[in-house]
């Protein structure tokens, strides 16, 4: 699998994910410039990363999905390219047009850095091949803008249509008020595009691959990544 | 070249508005031979504030010890340096921003956590982790809430977006911190050992090159608001605190990294406190040249700026640099490529003097070297802390009983769960951090493509300091090297943040040298050297000091992140102490949550037993032998292992104290020295500490949900953990 990362200014944690790519591929992702009006050929994968990316000084994500790059990523998903948005990523998604709603500022109206489960809603997709339908699992979140927000028919189409990718839960798997900590839409973290290739999504899974670090949850994300994407 | 100088009237009336004493000022006309200029005596004045000078500190500063095999840089560079192993040396420092975050707390703690990013990655470093030590004043005191809340949040809100994780820090909460909460910072980087960039400028002819943000009219005179005492009109001072932009902060790391990465830096410092004064007059000043400076070429935020407010202005995210001829353009295509400004400005010269034109005309003509040798060095009056009467543990009843006094202890606001703050702080990114917050003695950092690891820390006890400011700095200094220690970490050297009150008074002066006494005695018996530091004086509001408050950053190594251990209490396991105790209830925090009482001699560090203790402790933790660990500090020994039981929601059952100290002294003193262990096998823990001269004490087992005291009686592990963790919500939020 060829992945590619994008560097917006402000990008913060590009590192972490190329070292979860890298975990999982044996293979160094390339770093993508945000400037950058083309994706390298033989792209399988891009992943827009966590950050500040502008600061955040306007809404999270919406200055990057102007950015140059962003072009080449939109064709990239209309050709069935798949797309990771992580954190700030997700934003970029949803600012750029690529999945629906939007985050808004946590329910707390506080900046969230803490553990959270998620629930594994269907493992027929690239992204999560490797888990077993249902699984909990636990990640980190870190971020100020996370709470997903769709209108009434937007989530009821999300739902319908199978596209709720991870659902925040408690440790023992229940979908409660208590384990929703930025207060999404229906426990909402992560959904995913019609076609089921463009993935966003709150919590930074690339934080948890490494076993002398902080445990191997997040591993089987990028595992799955890995197998479906293979080239031969 | 003619200057524009002041009258001698209106210069001698600036001089004091500024900030400098009637016979600085004679030096200043000793020094230049005329009246100097405005931007003269702005140089002058900010140069010699206490904030930059160091004139009342620096005479009790040389006595502590700064060398030590592994010591790459010690103090007088923009961080201190020292090896690690594997090719790779750690740069860290703790600087201080405790006037500015009272003014303005969300700014003033963001712009501290910015400063002391930049003064390690200056050095060629990529910081690696933040911490902070935070002192509050009451919690009920007016405006507390909303300072501490905007203290949180700019800490958060910087270090999160530069995506520097904060792993680590203290809190405490003391009324004589209502007019004057601390906010000390701590950035720890990490560079190739033989790639450290330092600030001496080099080379006449080469040029002067400014980077980063764009020049504004903020923070004009924030070191000499630094150096002065609050009044009531401090809103006043709201314009001197400068404004952060942890964005344009990020940009900076990044490109200042990819420069390092060529040969174009001959010196380079950030422009920190007095911004473009303090970092062109130091790098010149070290290099033993002169530097000349056009000002018209400064990136100027504003229009009509005058040489003298761009000399004096403190924004943020800039950098001063000396380039290797010929080197600009490689400098300039990399900070274009991150929307940074870029600028030459000035240049090196032979004449030993900083001279600033605006626009052609000289604005300032100053000899570099007597601006540093005549600069002020006090040796103030110090007048000695009375010694307290040791407090007799048997003189002290225990009203509550040992059920209720821990219920009350481990929800005081300064034993409470820190919870609710470092949830604000990214503690994950850059996906190296093996122990966060709460979950070891230390942050435990794991170095990227490396096995080996850094712990940090920072401490001190101010109420010890208080009572015995020469053994509160004892204490301050082997606090953080036992908290290092009681991860596995090899402690290796210190950063000093001395925060004081006015040091024109004899006893706050007294206080300062004793601490300086009691933190030189401790490093030299741990091989503990200071490396960089901070201090902050004047810290008093409408005359009435802080409690003095020498804050501590330590910082270990562990060759391999996987014998680092934790705090949280495993199952089935036996429960050890190590050290010696006595009962000592004088300072305690039981003294004063359960009796209401501030008083006593603080407890003594015996310096022999502490590196003893310590040394076995590390020993036991690297063979193998340990589960968790845990020092006894605050609270006290039940303290400990409620904290370690909260945890991991493992209870355990504990035996009876010695007949020979009352109960509430054994469980409840705060003796030095101390850990508690989780072990498999406390007979052979016993055996060797027993061959290593070292006190041991058998303490329980544990297991269970509930903490079994002596007496019999149960406390839920979960209702102490409730407890624990209400207090700072309950306080914030409601």
């Amino acid at each position: 699998m060829q992945a590619g990362i994008v560097m917006f200014p402000g990008t913060n944690r590009e590192r972490d994910m190329a070292l979860a790519l890298q975990r999982a591929t044996g293979r160094k992702p390339a770093i993508l410039w945000h400037r950058d009006t083309e994706l390298p050929a033989g792209t399988d994968l891009v992943v827009l990363p966590g950050g500040f990316s502008y600061g955040d000084y306007l809404r999270c994500g919406a200055m990057a999905a102007q950015s140059p790059i962003m072009r080449a990523i939109h064709e990239f998903a209309g050709r069935g390219g798949h797309v990771l948005g992580v954190c700030n990523g997700f934003q970029m998604l949803a600012e750029a047009g690529l999945l629906p709603g939007a985050l808004l500022r946590n329910a707390s109206l506080r900046f969230l850095s803490m553990d959270c489960h998620m629930r594994v809603e269907r493992t027929d997709t690239a992204y999560t091949g490797r888990f077993q339908r249902g699984q909990i699992f636990r990640s980190t979140m870190a971020h100020g803008d996370g709470n997903y927000f769709a209108d009434e028919a937007t989530l009821d189409r999300l739902e319908g249509e199978g596209l709720v990718a991870l659902r925040y839960t408690t440790a023992d798997g229940q979908v409660t008020e208590a384990a929703n900590l930025n207060g999404s839409a229906r426990n909402i973290a992560g959904i995913l595009s019609p076609n089921l290739r463009v993935l966003g999504l709150m919590p930074h899974p690339e934080n948890q691959v490494d076993p002398l670090i902080d445990g191997t949850d997040g591993l089987p994300l990028f595992e799955s990544l890995a197998e479906a994407l293979a080239t031969a | 070249m003619k200057i524009d100088t002041l009258a001698p009237e209106r210069a001698r009336q600036l001089a004091a508005e500024f900030g400098l004493k009637p016979d600085e000022y004679e030096r200043v006309l000793a020094i230049l031979g005329r009246e100097p200029s405005l931007t003269e005596l702005g140089i002058f004045s900010v140069m010699w504030s206490e904030h930059c000078s160091y004139k009342s500190s620096r005479v009790w500063l040389r006595e502590l010890p700064t060398k030590a095999p592994w010591v790459i840089h010690g103090p007088g560079e923009n961080a201190g340096v020292i090896d690690i192993g594997d090719g790779l040396a750690a740069v860290f420092k703790m600087e201080s921003h405790n006037h500015p975050s009272f003014i303005e707390p969300y700014q003033g703690a963001a712009t501290g956590v910015g400063g002391i990013l930049r003064d390690v990655f200056t050095m060629g470093a990529r910081p690696i982790a933040n911490l902070n030590a935070l002192r509050f004043g009451s919690p009920d005191a007016p405006r507390m809430k909303q300072v501490i809340d905007g203290v949180v949040r700019g800490i958060g809100g910087y270090g999160n977006c530069v995506g520097v994780p904060t792993v680590g820090g203290e809190v405490n909460f003391h009324p004589r911190y209502n007019g004057n909460p601390l906010v000390n910072a701590m950035t720890v980087g990490i560079a190739p050992r033989d790639r450290i960039f330092l600030s001496a400028a080099a080379g006449v002819g080469n040029p002067v090159v400014y980077v980063g943000s764009k020049t504004g009219r903020d923070g004009i005179h924030g070191a000499t608001m630094a150096s002065t005492e609050f009044s009531a009109d401090s809103e006043e001072k709201r314009p001197t605190v400068q404004i952060g932009d942890p964005f344009a902060e990020k940009l900076l790391i990044e490109a200042c990294m990819e420069l390092m990465a060529t040969d174009a830096i001959v010196a380079i410092q950030d422009m920190g406190a007095a911004g473009l004064t303090s970092s062109s007059v130091e790098m010149a000043g070290k290099g033993g040249v002169g530097i000349e400076l056009d000002m018209e070429r400064v990136p100027q935020r504003e229009q009509g700026m005058s040489a003298y407010e761009m000399m004096l202005s403190e924004s943020q995210e800039r950098m001063l640099m000396v380039l290797r001829p010929g080197a600009e353009h490689i400098a300039e295509r990399i900070f274009t490529k991150w929307e940074l400004d870029f600028a030459v400005i000035g240049r090196l010269t032979e004449t030993g003097h900083i001279v600033i034109r605006h626009n052609g005309v000289v604005e300032a003509d100053i000899p570099l070297a007597p601006l540093e040798s005549e600069a002020p060095l006090y040796r103030r009056p110090t007048a000695e802390t009375p010694k307290q009467p040791v407090l007799d543990p048997a003189s002290v009843a225990d009203p509550v009983g040992l059920e209720a006094a821990l219920t009350t202890l481990v929800a005081c606001p300064d034993l409470c769960s820190r919870r609710w703050i470092w949830d604000q702080y990214d503690s994950m990114v850059g996906g190296q951090t093996a122990k966060r917050p709460g979950a070891a003695d230390a942050a435990v950092v794991r170095i990227e493509d490396h096995r080996r690891a850094l712990a940090m820390t920072t401490d001190t006890t101010p109420r010890y300091c208080l009572a015995d400011p020469e053994e509160g700095g004892r204490q301050a200094v082997a606090e953080a090297w036992r908290n290092l220690t009681a991860t596995g970490a090899l402690p290796l050297a210190v950063t000093d943040n001395m925060n004081f009150g006015n040091p024109e008074k004899p006893e706050i002066m007294g206080q300062f040298a004793a601490a300086v006494r009691g933190m030189a005695s401790a490093c030299t018996a741990l091989d503990f050297p200071v490396v960089s530091g901070n201090v902050s004086l004047y810290n008093e509001t409408e005359g009435r000091g802080i409690l003095p408050t020498p804050a501590i950053g330590g910082v270990g190594v562990l060759e391999d992140v996987t014998q680092a251990i934790g705090l949280a209490l495993p199952a089935g396991t036996e429960l050890v102490l190590i050290g010696d105790t006595q009962g000592w209830l004088g300072q305690s925090l039981w003294l004063r949550e359960i009796s209401g009482r501030e008083e006593g001699a603080p407890p003594p560090v015996d310096l022999t037993a502490e590196r003893r203790n310590g040394d076995f402790v590390r020993a036991q933790i690297l063979s193998g032998a340990v589960r968790a660990c845990h020092d006894c500090a605050d609270g006290g020994l039940l303290v400990t292992v409620a904290e370690m039981a909260m945890a991991s929601g493992i209870g355990a059952t504990l035996l009876p104290s010695p007949a020979d100290c009352p109960a509430h002294a054994f469980w409840f003193g705060e003796d030095q020295g101390r850990y508690v262990l989780a072990v498999a096998d406390a007979t052979a823990l016993i055996a060797a500490a027993e061959a290593a001269g070292v006190p041991a004490r058998r303490l329980g087992r544990s297991g269970g949900e509930g903490l079994v005291l002596p007496d019999g009686r149960s406390i839920s592990v979960a209702s102490l953990r409730a407890a624990h963790e209400a207090t700072l919500p309950a306080l914030m939020e409601g």
